[in-house]
């Protein structure tokens, strides 16, 4: 948002103009991303293609006859800033719906904020699941869309130890129990579990512990900047990706980007969405961001999550006949709509339907998909092996 | 879990951590021993180096690039350091609070500016080829990397060691160092003494700045992360030390190694912060106890 338009809210505001009147052309949303600090690296482009998705709603005539404002606000990587600019979004700039957040201690943050204001988060990253809130849409893969496709497929290729590497916070410390579980259940073998503060940059202890623990596969669940630290170590440290394979859930093209290619080329990712897929929604989608960002720009799963929730917002707003998020949320569920990924639509636990894709990557930071599951699988928040007897239905609570 | 081979690399690790303690410490303990400033904006000098490795892998490419980044993000962050000095520290020297103010303001202009002029997302400094081998001895693999940073941060502090025990501006440092009153009494420059130092410190922070961005990204915040470590190392090794903080350095960058055989890295900082406290509470002067009269008003 520029600074005019902030003006001109805050002029409205000050000589006290009802929102109402202004919604007669107009309709806010907030977009809610890190844009500094350590998860700035992947969130930035996150809000590009959410702002985007705005754009071409607005340029095809907007949401029902209403023109859409996108509210932006920095996240700052910080948990805190984020449930504040959420209650800034949602109080004084009085949008319909936000879009954003990336790590799991920012949505736990805004999750309070979003359910005592009443109010929607569409939430584009892959996450933890263990949460069900009837105030998130969860576009974003649960644990049984990404992390477990990714251990049976490392199963399958016949890796018998792992050792679990994460970023200190709750997504990987959970994601971490849920494989755990499995690991354990299978018989396989728990080779080492380490934790770094997010935004870490000392890797040589955990360097150390991995050559010392021999294990056949790590699994990376590092968020932000602590990636580029980690591989750097691991090449000086002569374990690059050919030799200790690496399976990554936060590296996307743009981390592959920003870190160079080079060094983190032959590793995994488990993704629901990469740049190479080959389908015409993808390559318009594509075709387009570039065309917008420049011919290099790399685009990502939570990329593509952050601008169909645009798109999910529109077509259940249409349906619901109303801005008011109960009725968008629960028009949303079962609403079949068109994705980059291709037709798409969330389950009733407000989580999307998806097809989960291992990838390696090659040397121009591109993933060469591998594995693909067998159908689009239906999310689960809470992983019987690791939650048993939890379950989750938020439409009806 | 304890084998010879773990417990002699992470004690080679802990050394490591060490010089890129000292490296980002040093400027803080020159700056703090002689003009009693404390310097928020010294990790952005830090960054700065970082910042001008990146520039001069764009402009040099090569497998020595690295070697013209040291000079060149030396004497870059000794420049700004000096304009800092000069258009700030110089006018609030007798007030500390206000210089830690002034220059934690510095700090975030500078970030900011970092974030502006580069953008949020870091930049990628590759390390070259001869850089990024390594070889293995008794069942410990030493990468090439870390031997050449603790090799720099030798040089550093020997070079340091040397200046200030042998040269001329060495005399004046100590001159003043020990009795600033005195020293300008008896016809030295105090103000271009602190200004030397000043420039020497930060342009430290800037060589630490190029060899971090061998270890990691180089971002607008990468100063934040080892800002804090620094001040620890600085107040453990008694306040402007140069062999308290080496020390220190070393100490800290052990207990941060050898705690990690058994606890993870967060768990690592916790017994880090605590061992400085605890070590604080027998030793309240440091690792070396300064005697200065500056101290004493």
């Amino acid at each position: 948002m520029n600074t005019s338009s902030i003006s001109a809210i805050a002029l409205a505001m000050a000589f006290g103009f009802t929102t109402a009147a202004q919604a007669e052309d107009s309709v806010n949303v907030g977009v809610l991303q890190s844009l500094s600090g350590t998860m700035a690296i992947s969130e930035v482009t996150v809000k590009n293609a959410e702002v985007m998705a705005i754009d071409e709603i607005n340029a095809a005539g907007g949401v029902m006859g209403h023109q859409i404002k996108a509210v932006v606000e920095d996240g700052a990587s910080d948990p805190a800033i984020f449930a504040q600019k959420a209650t800034k979004l949602i109080q004084n700039d009085d949008v319909a719906t936000v879009f954003g957040g990336w790590t799991s201690a920012s949505r736990k943050a805004m999750l309070p904020v979003f359910e005592r204001e009443k109010a929607l988060l569409w939430y584009p990253v892959q996450f933890e699941g263990n949460e069900c809130s009837s105030n998130i849409m969860y576009s974003g893969a649960q644990p049984n869309q990404q992390l477990l496709p990714a251990y049976d497929w490392a199963k399958a290729e016949g890796y018998k130890s792992f050792f679990l590497l994460g970023s200190d916070y709750v997504f990987p410390r959970t994601a971490n129990l849920i494989a755990k579980k499995h690991i354990a259940k299978d018989g396989l073998k728990l080779a080492g579990e380490e934790y770094v503060p997010l935004g870490g940059t000392d890797f040589s202890a955990v360097i150390s512990k991995i050559r010392a623990a021999k294990p056949d596969v790590i699994f990376n669940t590092l968020n932000g900047d602590s990636n580029v630290s980690f591989f750097k170590q691991m090449a000086a440290a002569g374990m690059t990706p050919e030799k200790m394979p690496v399976m990554s859930f936060s590296i996307a093209e743009q981390e592959a980007k920003a870190m160079g290619p080079s060094l983190v080329e032959g590793s995994y990712a488990t993704w629901n969405y990469f740049q190479s897929l080959d389908t015409p929604a993808n390559q318009k989608f594509v075709a387009d961001y570039q065309s917008k960002f420049g011919a290099n720009a790399a685009i990502t799963d939570p990329m593509v999550h952050g601008y169909l929730d645009v798109y999910a917002w529109k077509a259940a707003v249409e349906k619901a006949g109303s801005f008011d998020p109960d009725a968008v949320r629960k028009a949303a569920v079962g609403l079949d709509f068109d994705t980059p990924l291709g037709e798409a639509h969330f389950a009733a636990n407000q989580s999307l339907v998806q097809t989960a894709y291992v990838g390696q990557l090659d040397k121009d930071g591109q993933f060469q998909i591998l594995w693909t599951s067998d159908a689009p699988i239906e999310p689960n928040p809470y992983d019987p092996v690791a939650f048993p007897g939890k379950t989750c239905n938020p439409v009806t609570n | 879990m304890l084998d010879g081979a773990l417990l002699a690399g992470q004690v080679f690790n802990g050394f490591s951590v060490a010089s890129l303690f000292v490296l980002a410490a040093l400027g803080l303990a020159l700056s703090f021993g002689l003009m009693r400033v404390i310097n928020m904006a010294h990790g952005e000098m830090l960054m700065l180096g970082g910042y001008l490795a990146y520039l001069t892998y764009l402009i040099v490419p090569g497998p020595l690039a690295i070697l013209v980044a040291m000079p060149v993000a030396f004497l870059g962050a000794a420049l700004l350091g000096g304009i800092l000095e000069i258009t700030v520290i110089r006018k609030l020297s007798a007030r500390p609070l206000d210089t830690l103010l002034a220059t934690w303001g510095v700090s975030l202009i500078l970030q900011q500016g970092a974030r502006s002029i580069f953008g949020p997302i870091g930049v990628g400094v590759t390390a070259p080829d001869w850089l990024n081998t390594g070889f293995t001895l008794a069942g410990v693999y030493f990468p090439s990397t870390r031997i050449f940073i603790l090799a720099v941060a030798v040089i550093v502090l020997v070079a340091l060691g040397l200046l200030i025990a042998r040269t001329r501006l060495g005399l004046l440092v100590r001159a003043v160092n020990q009795d600033r009153m005195m020293a300008a009494a008896s016809g030295i420059n105090v103000r271009r003494v602190d200004l030397a130092v000043f420039c020497l410190g930060t342009g430290i922070a800037g060589l630490a700045g190029v060899v971090l961005s061998l270890l990691g990204p180089v971002t607008p915040s990468v100063g934040q992360s080892y800002i804090i470590p620094a001040f620890l190392v600085v107040v453990m090794g008694g306040l402007g030390s140069m062999v308290g903080t080496t020390i220190a350095a070393i100490i800290l960058g052990l207990v941060s190694a050898l705690s990690q055989i058994f606890v993870d890295v967060s768990m690592s900082q916790v017994l880090m912060l605590l061992a400085v406290i605890l070590f604080l509470q027998f030793r309240p002067q440091g690792v070396i106890a300064t005697r200065s009269r500056a101290l004493e008003d």
